[in-house]
């Protein structure tokens, strides 16, 4: 059995572990709270872009437009969001397996990356990094998502890439985040989706007698400038859910360690104690044999 | 005013949610001009370009600057998306006064490497912001 001294050297390290990590949950929690806000108040804008494409789109079916299209290029460029700080729990490894396990081929890849650890792990693995935003994830703006938008669209625009993805941490409350992988271009909607705006736009136009959707300039005008803003809004969106769910991450698994430390330190006191016992039933054996000896 | 005049307004911005409200007219620039839209127009598309937009409430009218987005227009319902949306109390002259100069230097320059579009937006962009504020 281990000495008293050892026990109670463990004992004191696992609490001060233990102070750690309570800390670091609760300055989690507060960045949580700031960081939900936000993305509570993005939401709106986000739902009403996505509404108003689809709209858009419903509308016009078979539409040519270059952003609607597949490019000629075989490169699939994922924008992968990752946090700069460890010890989140499974938040950075589940984007790491989302992009390992994609079935996407490696030589196929060219990577965008937002957070350090994400860039640090698939570096590592062979991926190919087109370029690096890790500073843009400690509090992403507005303008931020737009210039990784410019890069991405202009490579998309010249061939280099045929079609965007972005991979993200989506924050469905504090406690449940998914790994999502999401096509940004060219821009695709699920036909369930397509087809329900079709019947509800039919039925309200049928109800209200009501004139079609015009566009003014024109509809590829319109949708050359509109997807540009719409990628560039999901992009904003998934940087800023990505946030939240990080600190949800940390904050889950910071209580995760100060729970498990809590518990350790119960089981050394237990041990600590029969130690102690142990060696006082020792001494006392050991006078007892010293004084009977003497008589 | 009659309430039948008046529709839904919102305008939307990515970080929150700018206006929201009733209005019985908003006037703003759009990349075909400067429109003007009461209640029952036909639905429409339209792209915005930087410039003030007024609205007309029931009582009195604001103002604000609003820089690239675009706007849906429905008969009971105009929802504005806007990149950037900023009331006059929000912007800072000094900031502004300083963009336009640089803007107009760099217009002037003749830069063969420049992205005329840009620095042209961002002239507008400070033009915008100055006549709101009342500055110009």
């Amino acid at each position: 059995m281990a000495s008293m001294r050892d026990i109670q050297r463990r004992k004191s390290s696992v609490a001060s572990i233990g102070q750690i990590t309570k800390a670091m949950k609760l300055v989690s929690t507060v960045k949580l709270q700031k960081t939900k806000a936000r993305a509570e108040s993005a939401k709106p804008y986000f739902e009403k872009m996505y509404q108003t494409v689809t709209h858009i789109l419903a509308r016009s079916g078979n539409i040519r437009h270059p952003y609607l299209q597949a490019g000629d290029s075989s490169v699939k460029c994922i924008i992968t969001i990752t946090s700069n700080r460890g010890l989140a729990g499974g938040y950075n490894s589940g984007i790491e397996k989302l992009i390992t396990g994609s079935g996407f081929e490696k030589e196929n890849i060219e990577l965008i990356t937002v957070g350090r650890k994400g860039k640090e792990f698939l570096e590592r693995r062979g991926y190919k990094i087109r370029s690096d935003y890790s500073d843009v994830i400690n509090n992403p703006m507005f303008s931020d998502a737009k210039e990784i938008c410019e890069e991405v669209l202009k490579a998309f625009g010249d061939g280099e890439i045929g079609e965007i993805y972005v991979a993200y941490t989506s924050f469905k409350n504090t406690v449940v985040h998914t790994p999502t992988l999401m096509k940004l271009l060219p821009v695709e909607f699920s036909d369930e989706d397509m087809e329900k705006r079709r019947q509800e736009q039919k039925s309200q136009e049928a109800a209200e007698s009501r004139a079609p959707m015009n566009f003014e300039p024109g509809e590829e005008e319109s949708l050359d400038i509109i997807i540009p803003k719409y990628v560039t809004s999901i992009l904003f969106g998934a940087l800023i859910e990505a946030v939240a769910s990080e600190n949800g991450a940390r904050m889950q698994a910071m209580d995760n360690a100060t729970s498990n430390a809590e518990e350790m330190i119960e089981k050394l006191s237990l041990q600590y104690n029969r130690a102690r016992q142990g060696s006082i039933t020792q001494e006392l054996t050991e006078i007892i044999a010293g004084a009977e000896a003497i008589n | 005013m009659a309430d039948d005049k008046l529709f839904t307004l919102s305008i939307i911005a990515p970080e929150r949610i700018f206006y929201e409200g009733k209005a019985s007219m908003v006037e703003l620039s759009t990349s075909e001009g400067d429109v003007g839209i009461y209640k029952n127009h036909i639905p429409m598309t339209l792209l915005i370009v930087p410039g003030i937009v007024t609205i007309t409430e029931e009582v009195g009218k604001r103002q604000a600057a609003i820089h690239s987005g675009f706007m849906e227009v429905l008969p009971d319902k105009v929802t504005i998306m806007a990149e950037i949306a900023e009331w006059p109390e929000e912007i800072d002259v000094n900031r502004a006064r300083e963009a336009e100069a640089r803007a107009e230097r760099r217009l002037q320059m003749r830069d063969p490497m420049l992205n005329l579009n840009r620095a042209e937006i961002a002239l507008r962009k400070a033009m915008v912001r100055l006549e709101l504020t009342g500055q110009k």
